[in-house]
């Protein structure tokens, strides 16, 4: 019995945290969010030496063949150091789409490219999961509509859209009708868009049954944007408990003040069992299945509740300084307000839980 | 990952049920099993390595190695079944792991093989009204006098005082000693001429505590456990088995899954309770909860089996646990409408189990440190924080 990060993961994680170290100090996150594109690039590059784009693309294609809980350990890193990266979409959603539905002509033409951090992948399943009902209809290989917060949208070379029946397509950037525009959010680490599609041609991705790789991608991204909180919350934790022991008030280091300390106890309190909710959620998409959506659903909703808690603790640990921009927590701050909002907030997630177990 | 335990674990399981199931005419079952019936099946539970495990057979245990998922299947198959589980109690999980760490050889070869048959029931001694979260403030006093020590003063929230025939207590050995080395950790017959057992009734209607009067007790100074003087680090020793007892995130699960059963009968308003939106989003944040909790529970377990420190998940499961299961009973209560008032009628529904719960742990939010005391704790040992400056001692 062994309910750890094996040796392999526990590598992952040093090497990935030395990588963002070097290629993502906060200079260079705030650099990007006001307005040096060029950064993400970089950043991106650096992480596909590592091979992190091809973490769950097969070894036929050309990637690592790891599972979701290797993902939710990249994913914990990017949140832990605010990457602006198309992580999600390009690394875990899209690959897994194409892998899970797409034909053996779509996975040999995108998976290598894709694994190879070559081509961007945006994925457009927002009304889909929330179940509002996708404003894409496909009909004759064709696609209709829109579709808001498109994940990942910025420089995206292939679109993954659900339509209204549940069914995965796949669109190019560049197809006639296909229009993206980005949105300003409050986390401009990641980008999100919407996608206009008017009579735009588009490859069914048909193998197997689409409304099961729809699950599957929700339950992904439910994991992941849950591992990418937990890192992020890790790290404003972190500040907070370094501040703590740095500032003196009263003649006193702020942290001996059991105000301040039981502030910084009841973040950790609360995130430190979190961790394992992730692994096991991340496990039982990979090998649990009858357990994997409801799993995933704890994992989404409770860190969103968890993180909230933890962005707003820690800038009251900080006092006034957390509340600048030159202190930089408010990235963290912000990147897990996206996460709470984006494929559900928790009370919608909930309910989604509850309805899996029939009390709903 | 690796959650299977594997064919050597699977035989010893199959072992487990098999006795189980054979041995059914033996089950002391309910509250009303006579006393002869509970003793047999604990020395029959002794006897093949399903209680007192890995304790020397030379004290009265199995004798057997340490093996963390045998023990921990012994626990699974045992509720599985429904089968009234080993004796517990403060003698046999907090005296008998501290005597074998620091008793006499005559003490222990003296008080665990009776503790462990069930044959002497322990309280323990250690609270008094002005030291409990302060416990180093103690002020129960021993003096000696020949080779008794004399003891006069009061202990509180005292459980099972009534019923024990022994009790290990701290008292105050060295009055001019700084305070944390004044303190010796006694053993002594709850028959002793000078105890005064009353009950302490609680918030929740019962006496599950009491308080207990010395005056002039004689103890022969040979009572000691430890050194005389180290009474500090004896009762850390014990404190440190206490802890691991409390905020079981099992009983939560438990809890939970009868919580959902109960949703789906109770209604108000011509609603079931499950049918409430608002109630179904507290039930469904707290299954969250309970999860993280027992994937934690998990996670413990594995880095016991490796042999590496808990860290920050052992230091949280006390204050997040007992938090889960208060706030477990109050949705329960909440769900029964205005029937969730009921308490002490017949119509009350599990007995009243709800209102009890809330009311009984919010206790055990306070006793056993309380969160407060936790959260110094994780602060200081988990996240390195400095501690709270010490007043000048007057």
């Amino acid at each position: 019995m062994e309910f750890a990060l094996s040796p392999d993961q526990r590598l992952m994680q040093a090497s990935l945290e030395g990588a963002l170290t070097r290629l993502c100090p906060l200079e260079r996150v705030r650099g990007f969010v006001d307005g040096d594109a060029a950064v993400a690039g970089d950043v991106w590059r650096g992480l596909s030496e590592l091979g992190l784009p091809g973490l769950l693309v097969g070894e036929a294609h050309g990637g690592l063949g790891l599972g979701l809980l290797d993902a939710a350990l990249a994913a914990e890193a990017l949140g832990r150091h605010v990457a602006p990266t198309p992580f999600l979409a390009s690394a875990a959603l899209a690959p897994l789409a194409i892998a899970a539905a797409g034909s053996p002509a779509q996975q040999a033409a995108w998976l290598p490219r894709l694994a190879a951090g070559e081509a961007l992948a945006a994925v457009a399943i927002g009304e889909a999961v929330a179940g509002e009902g996708a404003g894409v209809t496909a009909q004759g290989g064709r696609l209709d509509g829109a579709s808001r917060f498109v994940i990942d949208a910025a420089g995206a070379e292939i679109f993954i859209v659900a339509d209204s029946a549940g069914g995965l397509h796949l669109a190019t950037a560049g197809a006639p009708g296909l229009t993206v525009t980005a949105l300003v959010t409050i986390d401009r680490t990641r980008s999100l868009g919407e996608l206009r599609l008017d009579d735009t041609p588009a490859e069914p991705l048909a193998g197997g049954d689409a409304g099961a790789a729809l699950t599957r991608l929700r339950d992904a991204a439910w994991i992941l944007l849950a591992a990418d909180m937990v890192g992020a919350s890790g790290a404003m934790i972190d500040m907070a408990v370094v501040y703590a022991k740095q500032r003196r008030q009263f003649g006193r280091l702020i942290g001996s003040f059991q105000a301040v300390k039981h502030m910084c106890a009841e973040m950790a309190a609360e995130l430190e069992p979190c961790r394992a909710l992730v692994w096991y959620a991340a496990h039982a998409f990979d090998a649990l299945p009858a357990e994997a959506s409801l799993m995933a659903a704890h994992a989404k909703a409770h860190l969103s509740e968890v993180s909230r808690f933890v962005a707003r603790t820690a800038v009251e640990v900080h006092g006034g300084v957390g509340f600048t921009d030159l202190l930089g927590l408010h990235y963290w701050f912000k990147r897990v307000g996206l996460d709470r909002q984006l494929l559900g907030g928790p009370e919608r997630v909930r309910q989604a839980a509850a309805a899996m177990q029939g009390l709903a | 990952m690796d959650l299977a335990y594997g064919p050597r674990y699977g035989a010893f399981r199959d072992e487990v049920r098999g006795f189980l199931e054979s041995h059914r005419d033996r089950w002391p079952t309910g509250a009303g099993a006579p006393r002869t019936a509970v003793l047999a099946w604990q020395k029959l539970l002794i006897e093949h390595g399903y209680a007192a495990r890995t304790i020397p057979r030379a004290y009265g245990g199995h004798g057997g190695e340490a093996d963390i998922l045998k023990s921990r299947i012994i626990a699974e198959e045992f509720i599985r079944a429904r089968a009234p589980g080993p004796l517990a109690g403060q003698g046999i999980s907090m005296l008998v792991p501290t005597l074998l760490e620091v008793g006499w050889e005559e003490q222990k070869r003296r008080w665990i093989a009776p503790t462990l048959a069930g044959e002497i029931v322990w309280c323990q001694g250690y609270s008094e009204p002005g030291a409990g979260s302060d416990l180093a403030a103690l002020r129960t006093h021993a003096g000696q006098d020949g080779d008794d020590f004399v003891i006069n003063g009061q202990k509180i929230w005292t459980s099972t005082a009534a019923q024990a025939d022994m009790m290990f207590c701290l008292v105050r050995t060295e009055p001019h000693a700084p305070r944390h080395a004044g303190i010796s950790y006694l053993i002594f017959s709850m028959k002793t001429p000078g105890i005064e057992v009353r009950p302490l009734k609680t918030m929740t209607g019962h006496a599950e505590f009491n308080e207990v009067f010395f005056t002039d007790v004689r103890v022969p100074v040979s009572q000691v456990v430890g050194a005389r003087g180290a009474g500090w680090a004896v009762a850390n020793a014990t404190l440190k088995h206490e802890r691991g007892m409390l905020g079981d995130p099992g009983a939560a699960e438990a809890r939970l899954a009868a919580i959902v059963e109960l949703m789906g009968e109770e209604a108000a308003g011509g609603e079931r309770a499950i049918d409430n939106p608002v109630l179904r989003d507290r039930l469904m944040a707290l299954q969250g909860r309970m999860l993280a909790m027992k994937f934690n529970g998990l996670r413990l377990l594995s880095a016991q089996l490796a042999g590496e420190p808990a860290g920050l998940a052992g230091l949280v499961v006390k204050l997040q646990g007992c938090e889960l299961n208060h706030q477990l009973a109050a949705v329960a209560i909440d769900a029964m409408g205005e029937a969730g008032v009921l308490y002490g009628d017949p119509g009350a529904r599990d007995g009243g189990v709800w209102q009890q719960r809330y009311m009984f742990d919010l206790g055990l939010i306070i006793g056993g440190g309380t969160a407060q005391i936790q959260k110094s704790i994780i602060a200081e040992r988990g996240l390195g924080l400095p501690r709270e400056p010490k007043p000048a001692q007057g």
